[in-house]
């Protein structure tokens, strides 16, 4: 499998994010709520805040290796949530077809039509606002092209020989479902969850900057750059370097599902004849 | 005689199909098989001839289980295989496999052989180690592959070795059936004749019965005991190997016979086209002679298949 | 003596891998078609017949490239002649059928203006007299209801019925050589020997060489004159077909005849164990040492 420069560079830039929310506890220099100082508001970078302080005198720098560890969290598991519920759903109605599926498709389709912003929104305006909700809110939204890849790929597994084979040899369903088909639908499912995660990773940012995210005074990129509102006139590397954490974690993850999916494609993978 | 392993009888299978209109109205039933019946004996060679559509493939699928038929039965040895009472796909499995057309797409890319032949044999209960491991290594000798090739993964394999892949995947929970849908068809010329080889081999060893679906009637010719000429869903003419080959009946089965790409026919022209023609009993028809295609939306017309020598069968219908 | 239509001589083709590393997969292949002559090339699944077609057209791919010898049209070497050219005698001189035929029409065109535009392009016919001359095309192929059929798009006809149409387009300006790589390879039996009678009796009246590609050795002894086979991209041996499939001289030939299961062999002599082509063949590397090439007698030269 020959990998190309985007995904070395995606690697890396994800690579990076996650050292970052990691190690923050330990490679940070501050701490990220406790050491806010007035008298240090608003400085620009220099040697001791690499990028600067915000309004209350935080590090900006400190803030944004721990929002790394928000960020992070809550692409993964919302990406994981949505992977299983749109895999499920997607398996089983390709699988089984008949009703399940008019009734799988049908809900997929209506999914569609509702902006995933909007429904997050309102998921989170029932739940009230923190991480856990976020988190639920997130994976609850953005499924349904998973799902829909699950149910072609699957369709178009379930004719091949090896699943019938598997049937001849007296798998049950289930079986054949997870042995046979989930295995040989993983690279696009793979590549559908690395791309969700740099869009939840957006999501996350535009719901905490409206307020509904992660509750101040815990750090977030989303929640910094709402603070920061005010600022960016006066202190604009409030605004920048939040912004540019944002802006290169997206793109990691986006280049890295571009590379997977090309790496995984099969009309780029040589068959030995 | 023995009792046949395989009795299938008045075997008919329709789908819907979406017809014109909008939201699925106008659904049409399209008659892939009417009425087949045919039984099949240990160590025999039942072929099942006849071009793209003409239900050859649907009826193999419903001795598999993968395709529900909507009337007739199916008998593995006195029992039935389909409708009530018949035995799930553990025990069914036990009776009938499958070696199937391309061994490109019949094996699974993410398991290595060794898995693809160890899990039947753990899910049919079979759980010590060392039995699985002496299983795999008999079969795939008698495959003609090494115990070494059995880490490797499909990928690794030319398209006949996988072919014996396939052949051992198909054998390993040693039924008495085994289905084989075009099983050279998708092989180089030389590969082919390792393939025919073995699967005759190893009918012979262990006393397979055989079901073929097959189009190249070269491959049928050299295989078989009996052949079925199918066309549009019904059996037009039925016999052993040398009934069909040498005194084909059926003016469909001429045409087959005749179109066969055979290069001694070729070079020397005149050799396969004149059977003689005998006599047709009073009062009685060819149903169709192959040339045009019946309506597959609506059930045939009465006729019925003729014994017109022992075991030599072929559907006519009355003169009106 | 008549020159040859088609002169291939010495090709060698291979894949660059990396910078100047080459995987061969044509070692110096050479044969000749005279004019109005079906030449057949067979041979095994990667044994370079394919490429050979792709290489007359000019239709390598990178990183296939040709890295020596030349492919003579009537006298003009094809791999030095500059894009334009080669495109305009592409389609036109020289035309070729696939095994897909879906694959080569354009499913937003009806089939009528499919041919036409052969017409308008390679002839500088008006649309209207274009659409006439694809009618009779039609017809010429035995297309039934010509006329009615030319409306039609590719995806309401049959495979056989699209392979004729395939025939009709590749035939339309009456080329010198017709490229055929396994056309009935997807069709049914009796369709393919409809396909073939049709390939054979319209290239014999019009003149039109063919240099016909296929796995199927039955297939090539029913449309073709002289053979060639291929293995593992040397041209192994050729010769009249009557004479290859009565006396074949190389080992591998040998092998590919008793591999195969001949119809009628059974009523005659009893079933047989097929060849199995590894038993007879001791060194596979070895096979491409010895090649048999028969000459062509000075009289014939295909049909007048």
């Amino acid at each position: 499998m020959r990998l190309g420069f985007n995904f070395w560079l995606g690697a890396g830039l994800t690579t990076l994010v996650i050292l970052a929310g990691i190690l923050a506890p330990w490679i940070a220099p501050f701490d990220p709520v406790l050491d806010a100082d007035l008298m240090n508001s608003e400085l620009p970078p220099d040697s001791t805040f690499w990028f600067g302080t915000d309004g209350q005198g935080r590090d900006v720098y400190t803030r944004i290796l721990y929002g790394a560890q928000i960020s992070l969290t809550v692409g993964i598991v919302s990406q994981v949530i949505n992977s299983i519920i749109g895999v499920t759903l997607g398996m089983t109605a390709g699988y089984w077809g008949g009703w399940w599926d008019d009734l799988v498709n049908g809900f997929t389709n209506v999914m569609l039509a509702i902006p995933p912003l909007i429904f997050a929104l309102a998921v989170m305006a029932v739940l009230g606002p923190g991480l856990p909700s976020l988190l639920i809110a997130l994976g609850l939204t953005n499924w349904s092209w998973t799902c829909r890849i699950a149910r072609s790929s699957t369709l178009s597994l379930k004719s091949l020989g090896y699943v019938q084979a598997a049937q001849t040899l007296g798998y049950g369903d289930l079986r054949i479902m997870f042995t046979q088909i989930l295995p040989n639908m993983m690279g696009p499912i793979l590549v559908m969850a690395t791309l969700g995660m740099g869009s939840a990773v957006l999501s996350e940012a535009a719901l905490s900057f409206l307020g509904l995210g992660i509750q101040p005074p815990f750090p977030s990129w989303g929640s910094m750059l709402t603070d920061a509102r005010q600022l960016i006139q006066l202190a604009p590397w409030v605004a920048i370097f939040p912004g540019l954490a944002i802006f290169l974690s997206v793109l990691g993850f986006n280049l890295l599902g571009d590379g997977l999916r090309d790496s995984l494609d099969p009309h780029m993978r040589t068959r030995t004849p | 005689m023995t009792d046949p392993l395989l009795e299938v009888d008045d075997l008919h299978v329709r789908f819907s199909v979406a017809g014109g209109g909008l939201l699925g109205t106008g659904r049409r039933m399209l008659h892939a098989v009417n009425g087949i019946g045919f039984s099949l004996a240990k160590g025999e060679c039942l072929s099942i001839v006849g071009e793209s559509g003409c239900g050859k493939s649907t009826t193999a699928l419903s001795v598999l289980g993968l395709q529900e038929p909507t009337e007739g039965t199916i008998r593995y040895r006195g029992q039935p295989l389909t409708g009530q009472g018949a035995p799930g796909r553990m025990q069914r499995a036990k009776a009938v496999q499958m070696v199937f057309q391309d061994p490109y797409a019949s094996l699974n890319p993410r398991q290595s052989v060794r898995t693809s032949l160890a899990a039947p044999l753990r899910l049919h209960g079979i759980t010590a180690a060392s039995e699985i491991a002496d299983r795999i290594e008999v079969m795939l000798a008698s495959v003609g592959l090494t115990p070494e090739q059995a880490k490797r993964y499909p990928h690794e394999f030319s398209g006949g070795q996988r072919q014996r892949i396939g052949i051992a995947r198909a054998l390993i929970l040693e039924p008495e059936i085994v289905v084989l849908d075009e099983p050279v068809s998708a092989l180089d010329v030389s590969i082919r004749a390792q393939i025919i080889n073995l699967l005759l081999d190893l009918q012979e060893k262990l006393g397979l019965g055989y079901l073929m679906i097959s189009h190249d009637l070269s491959v049928v010719e050299h295989m078989s005991d009996r052949v079925l000429v199918m066309f549009f869903g019904q059996v037009v003419e039925e016999g052993g190997w040398r009934d069909i080959f040498e005194r084909p009946a059926h003016p469909y089965t001429r045409r087959l016979i005749a179109a066969i790409p055979d290069p001694d026919a070729a070079l020397n022209p005149g050799t396969k086209d004149h059977f003689a023609d005998a006599p047709l009993p009073a009062g009685r028809s060819f149903a169709f002679d192959g040339s045009t295609a019946p309506d597959i939306f609506s059930a045939p017309p009465p006729s019925e298949l003729v014994e017109i020598a022992p075991g030599h069968r072929m559907r006519l219908v009355p003169v009106v | 003596m008549t020159a040859p239509l088609l002169d291939i001589s010495e090709l060698h083709l291979g894949v660059a891998v990396g910078r100047s590393v080459n995987r061969p997969l044509l070692k110096g292949v050479s044969f000749q078609i005279m004019p109005g002559e079906a030449y057949g090339l067979v041979g095994e699944s990667g044994s370079g017949k394919s490429v050979t077609t792709l290489a007359v057209m000019g239709l390598l791919k990178k990183p296939l490239a040709v890295s020596g010898g030349e492919i003579l049209f009537k006298g003009q070497n094809l791999l030095e002649l500059p894009k334009r050219e080669m495109r305009r005698l592409r389609g036109n001189r020289i035309a070729m059928i696939f095994q897909e035929p879906m694959t080569a029409l354009n499913p937003l065109s009806t089939i009528g203006r499919q041919i036409a535009e052969m017409f308008v392009l390679h002839q500088g016919k008006s649309w209207d007299e274009a659409q006439k001359l694809a009618v009779e095309a039609l017809a010429s192929v035995r297309v039934p209801n010509p006329d009615r059929r030319a409306r039609n798009y590719p995806h309401q006809m049959s495979g056989g019925l699209r392979q004729r149409v395939m025939i009709a387009m590749a035939l339309a300006c009456n080329p010198d050589l017709l490229i055929a790589d396994e056309p009935t390879t997807a069709l049914d039996v009796t369709v393919q020997a409809e396909v073939l009678r049709l390939i054979k009796e319209l290239c014999a009246e019009r003149g039109t060489a063919v240099l016909f590609i296929s796995h199927d050795l039955g297939v090539i002894a029913s449309i073709c004159q002289r053979v060639g086979v291929m293995y593992a991209g040397c041209l192994v041996e050729e010769n009249e077909t009557s004479a290859l499939f009565a006396t074949p001289r190389h080992e591998y030939t040998r092998g590919l005849l008793g591999a195969l299961p001949r119809f009628g062999s059974r009523s005659l002599h009893g079933r047989k164990r097929l060849v199995d082509i590894d038993s007879i063949i001791a060194d596979r590397s070895k096979l491409t040492e010895t090649r048999f090439i028969a000459s062509r007698s000075a009289e014939e030269g295909g049909q007048p």
